[in-house]
Parts: structure tokens; sequence; C-alpha cells
């Protein structure tokens, strides 16, 4: 598996955060993040929380502001320019813990809402894409529901989906199963497993181990807003360096 | 489990039991009465006592109503049909009918001007109100509407609400040619070309031209000037409280501080210094022989007041929309405009409507305050002409009825509606 998608992986670069610094107020969340993504490698970001995982790839989206260093996606650097943020934002999907679909909109409208008002794609053709993304996250049949009436692992695949339809190069996933019943992470994790085989660029910010092992071709362990260690998913199991990673790893893999 | 169970007792139904009356006293009426009415003995008590007040109060009551008088010149008159029996005079009711709708002075052979206006408020407001029931293209006659309204009521030449729809039309349109390079720049430039519209007309000579009877805004009055102030205010104060709830919540300082300046001092104002404002102390601020309808001040004034009171209702609404709508629309690359006009605004009036029609409800009422500002609505036509009047000196309780029920009748309306509205908007917990 590690194997055939190394291959998959490409030379171009999607995502490039040179010298990174981020502060709340005083607090220095991120310190010095380098980071290289190329197209097609799926990244799996884990370590304790509060080590800054989340605000790493809130900055790729620019839903939180870095104030040192420069980040570069799909050849676009990150600038305080709202068009320049807009444009970003409509090529990179996200997926948060909580889903965050929009409660008064039906699962299509949520799913046709950025295509036709982002993409100005015509209704009728924004309708056809999102049912077939509906159909790929195996949901078509709730289409004409409201958020409110699905279950949580259905939310969290209505949101991949709400994201697809943007037909975004990169994928970002905050903790998209941390909120979830034990029961329907497994659904969510088979689709992210599917957009992984199809070759989608992702960043997931995960504690899900197995996943990582899985589809990942990088595992990057933060601490105290730093890169601490990151490598091939086998070798980051098997064999971590940092004592923090060895700490960690027994920590959530020792039951 | 349950096979163990089914085997050790067996057993087969061989006959259907036939349905049959429930035992006497556990249905029907006499249940409810023992369950609602009679649960012990003080709950009987008091159920007694409501009853004997009910009584009371009704027969106290209904004889003023059945005996009522609908017919006569005068209260002398009207005492003298009644005879000493308890009766209303409702006589004033319907002498004076036309006076408590229209004022004393609205010329009387054009009344049905105003009342076409009127019955054409439903047609414009019933697309925006039922927005699933009635065809988007109504909508069309609903941007109209202000301006035929104004025309029926005032009258004058026909060429004012077309020119005034026109800079309208005008500013939209440079609005919507510089919008795609700015924001601001559409803005500010279509409110320049709107107004240079306007200013240019201005000079135009109007009057007589293409013309119906014109009618000046003093001589405007009765329920008709309630329910003019009322729905213009209503109308116009909801926009304004979503831009300045919005102005508050704004990054840019400047705007977020005349917007909290704006709501706090309004706030802090009552509406009647704000009415003597308009009708007296803006005068020494103007140049001398400036006409600025008195009308216009008050709408101005009142439409100010009630923006301030919608806008921190909005407030309430935003502010308990989770951060992460606000995100999931940032990250989907929608721009500012979108994300609040398509996920967070629909979400945040809906939280909002009861509060909103609180503020609603009271401005319709508060519209009678501008009888204090010598305005002759409703209660300023019942106050003045009609009680001082020599045939009509002493009929308090008919006439103040008559006005709490016409108000009654509108905010009772609006109260329904927004809870239909409510109902219709619930999709979160279905």
């Amino acid at each position: 598996m590690a194997e055939a998608a190394k291959l998959q992986v490409s030379d171009e670069v999607a995502v490039s955060i040179e010298n990174m610094n981020k502060w709340y107020g005083t607090f220095h969340v991120l310190r010095d993040i380098d980071l290289t993504v190329h197209r097609g490698e799926r990244i799996v970001i884990a370590g304790p929380s509060g080590s800054g995982k989340s605000t790493l790839i809130r900055c790729i989206n620019a839903l939180e502001e870095h104030q040192k260093g420069k980040i570069t996606v799909d050849g676009t650097v990150l600038s305080s320019d709202l068009k320049n943020i807009d444009r970003i934002r409509s090529e990179v999907g996200m997926v948060f813990q909580h889903f965050n679909l929009f409660p008064h909109l039906t699962i299509l409208e949520n799913c046709t809402l950025a295509p036709i008002w982002v993409r100005k794609t015509p209704k009728k053709e924004a309708e056809e894409l999102a049912m077939h993304f509906l159909t790929k996250v195996k949901i078509p049949d709730q289409a004409n529901k409201y958020p409110g009436q699905l279950s949580g692992g259905q939310q969290q695949r209505v949101a991949i989906a709400r994201s697809l339809c943007m037909q975004p190069r990169i994928m970002l996933f905050d903790e998209p199963t941390s909120a979830l019943d034990p029961e329907m992470i497994k659904e969510v994790l088979d689709t992210m497993v599917q957009l992984a085989e199809e070759g989608m660029t992702m960043l997931c910010v995960t504690h899900e181990m197995g996943f990582a092992r899985q589809v990942a071709n990088r595992v990057i362990f933060m601490d105290a807003g730093q890169i601490v260690e990151q490598n091939e998913p086998e070798e980051f199991f098997l064999n971590p360096q940092h004592e923090r990673t060895k700490l960690f790893l027994s920590q959530i893999l020792g039951h | 489990m349950s096979d163990t169970h089914q085997q050790s007792i067996g057993y087969v139904r061989d006959s259907m039991i036939p349905e049959s009356e429930p035992p006497l006293g556990e249905a029907g009426a006499i249940k409810w009465m023992r369950a609602n009415l009679f649960s012990s003995i003080a709950n009987g008590f008091l159920t007694l006592a409501a009853l004997t007040a009910l009584y009371f109060l009704i027969s106290g009551f209904l004889p003023w109503i059945v005996n009522g008088v609908w017919d006569a010149p005068s209260i002398r008159e009207c005492r003298e049909i009644l005879d000493g029996k308890v009766g209303g005079c409702f006589a004033v009711l319907t002498e004076r009918w036309n006076q408590l709708l229209f004022g004393f002075k609205y010329p009387s052979d054009i009344y049905w001007r105003p009342a076409l206006a009127f019955l054409l408020l439903f047609v414009a407001i019933a697309p925006v109100l039922f927005s699933k029931v009635f065809p988007k293209q109504i909508l069309i006659f609903t941007a109209l509407y202000p301006f035929i309204a104004y025309f029926l009521i005032w009258g004058g030449s026909i060429l004012i609400p077309i020119f005034a729809l026109l800079g309208l039309i005008v500013g939209y349109l440079v609005y919507s040619r510089f919008v795609a390079q700015s924001f601001a720049a559409g803005f500010f430039g279509g409110i320049a070309a709107a107004l240079a519209f306007w200013w240019i007309t201005g000079f135009i000579a109007v009057d007589g031209v293409l013309a119906i009877e014109a009618v000046p805004s003093r001589d405007m009055g009765g329920f008709m000037l309630n329910m003019l102030l009322g729905t213009v205010c209503v109308s116009l104060s909801i926009p304004f409280g979503i831009a300045l709830a919005l102005g508050r919540q704004s990054d840019m300082p400047i705007i977020k501080w005349i917007c909290i300046l704006f709501i706090e001092f309004i706030r802090g104002v009552p509406l009647i210094t704000l009415l003597f404002v308009a009708s007296v102390v803006l005068a020494y601020f103007l140049p001398p022989g400036t006409n600025f309808d008195l009308i216009l001040r008050v709408i101005i004034m009142i439409t100010m007041f009630a923006s301030a009171y919608i806008a921190e209702v909005i407030r309430g609404g935003l502010a308990a929309l989770p951060n992460g709508q606000y995100e999931a629309g940032d990250s989907l690359g929608l721009d500012y405009a979108q994300k609040m006009r398509l996920i967070i605004l629909p979400q945040a009036l809906k939280i909002s409507i009861p509060g909103i029609v609180n503020v609603s409800v009271g401005l319709f009422k508060d519209t009678t305050l501008v009888s204090v500002i010598s305005m002759f609505d409703l209660v300023g036509m019942i106050r003045g002409p009609i009680l001082a009047s020599t045939e009509w000196n002493g009929v308090y309780w008919e006439l103040l009825g008559f006005a709490a029920l016409l108000f009654f009748v509108v905010c009772y309306g609006i109260s329904q509606y927004s809870q239909w509205l409510e109902r219709q908007l619930q999709t979160d917990h279905k």
C-alpha cells in the first residue's frame, strides 16, 4: 500500500509553507513551520491537544492569519488581499470536526450553494454535480432532508461531499471523526480512504492511527507549535525517534 | 429467553374481542372537566371563582354592547334613545367613521385613493410574507408599490414618484456598474448618482403636469396616518437595523464606532423627544423657507428609533450562531456579502423573529405618540376634534375601545403571522 501510494505523488508542489510563525496575542502557537506538500500526497498530522495542528491547517486556507513566513497554495502566495484569499479557499476544501453544515438548507442546497455562487455554475448543473458526490459518499437518498435529520456520520459525509462539489485540488480535514460515535467513524474513514485512493492531496489532523497507517504517505508529529518528527507511517509507528513522539505513541497505542 | 417463555406458557387467541364504549366518566366532557377543572378541592374552588368573575364581567359588558345605539347625531340624543338603560353610544363611530379613518381635513371626495392604496398594500406584501404561495412576479409590483401608494395618498404630479423611482434606478445602475471593482465605489457612486439625478430633476417644474388633486401632509390623519407611519417605518427599519447590526460587528473600527454611537444614543433617548425634535427643533437648523415635510421628518425619527432596537435584536441573533457557520462559509470561498446573505442572516433573522415582531408591534402602537406633536392620527382625532366637539363630548369608552380594537387586530395579526413563519422555518429538529 505504502509503495503504491508513493508512486502517485508528483513533483508538483501543492502547498509550501516556509518559516511560518503565528501568535495568539503574545502566545506563540506555531514556530518556524516548514512544510512542503506535493500533489497527491496524503499527510496525517498528529500530536497532543494544543500542539497547534488544527491551527496549522487552518492557516493554509486563511481561516487563521499567520504573522510571519510565507504560505504558497497552488502557486498563489497567501496575502491579506481578500480576492486572493477567496480564490485559494475555493481551491481548498475543508472538513470540520463539527461538520458545520448549514442547518437552514437541505442537503442538496448545502452542496450546491458554493458552486452556484462562487463558481457561477448553472443551478441544474450544480445539482447534478451535487448528486454525483452525494452518491459517492453513499447518501443520495437524503438529498432533500435537512442536516438536523441525519446522523453524525451522515452529516460528516455530506460535509465531505459539500467540499468536493467545489472540485478542490487540496482537502483539509480538521479532526473529522472526533465528534462521532464509534460506529460512525468507519463510514467517514471509508469515504476518506476512497478519496485518498483517487489521488486527492489531503492534509488530515486526526487521531485515527489505523487510517494513518493505511493511507498516509507521511505522518507529521507536532508538539508545542513545532514539527517534532515526520516520517513514513511504517517508520513513524515502529521506530519513533523523538522522546515526545515515543511518549505520545505509547499513550494512544497503549490500550 | 422469549422462546422458552412462549414454550412454557403457550397461548393462542381463538376469538377477537369486539370494540366497546369506554366506561362513563372516562371519556368526553365529564372526564375533561374532572381532569382539568375539578382535579382537587382547591382547583374546584378556583374554577367556581373564575366562573363567577366571568359571569359578572359578561353580564355587565354584554348589555352595553347589545343595547348600543348605532344611529344618533349626538350624545344627547343617544342618551334619550337609551332612556336610562345601560348601553354604548356607538353612533359616534358611524357618524365620525370617515374622520376616524382619514382625519378631518382629507378631502372626502377622494377617500377612495387612500382606501385603494390600503387594498393594494395587501397585494404588495403578500409575496413578501408568503413567498411560497404567490408567484415571484408580484414582487415587481411590491417594488413599485411605495411610489403608487405615494401618488394615491398625496396626489400631485405623477412625475414626482416617477422621478423618485428613476433616481433609484439610476443609482442602482451606477452601483451595479462599479460594484465589481469595489463595493465602496459602487455603493457611494450609486448614492451620488441618485442624489445628482434628484437634484437635477428638482429644477423641472412639475406642478400640475399630469396631476391629480394634491393633499398636503398636514391634512393626513386618522388611522390612515398610523397605518402609513407603521408600514413605512417597519419596512424601513428592518433593513437599516440589519445594516446597523452588521456594522456593529464590522472589522472596520470607524464604521463600528459610528454604529455603536448611533445605537446607544438613540436607545438612550425617549421617542417623544425625537418627535419633538422632528416637529419643532429641526426647523431652527434648517435654512429659513425650507419646506421639509413634517411626515417625512417623523418617518425619519421613528425609523431611526426602531432600527436601533432592531439592530440590537439582530445582533443577538448573530451572536447565537456558532462560529463554525462563518468558517464553513469562508472555507467554501464565499465572499462577505454572499456569506451574510446566504448563510448568516437567514439563520440570525430566524432566531430574531420574536424580537423583531416585538419591536414592530411596539413601533406600530408608538405611532399614536404623534398626537403629542399635534398630528391628528387616530388617537389625536379622538382626543382632539371628536371629543372636543359639542355633539360627542364625553364618549370615551366607545371611541378609545374602537381605537384599541383596530390596533389589536393589526398587532394580533402580526403576532400570529410571526408564529406561523417560525413554524415554517423550523428545519433543525424535525
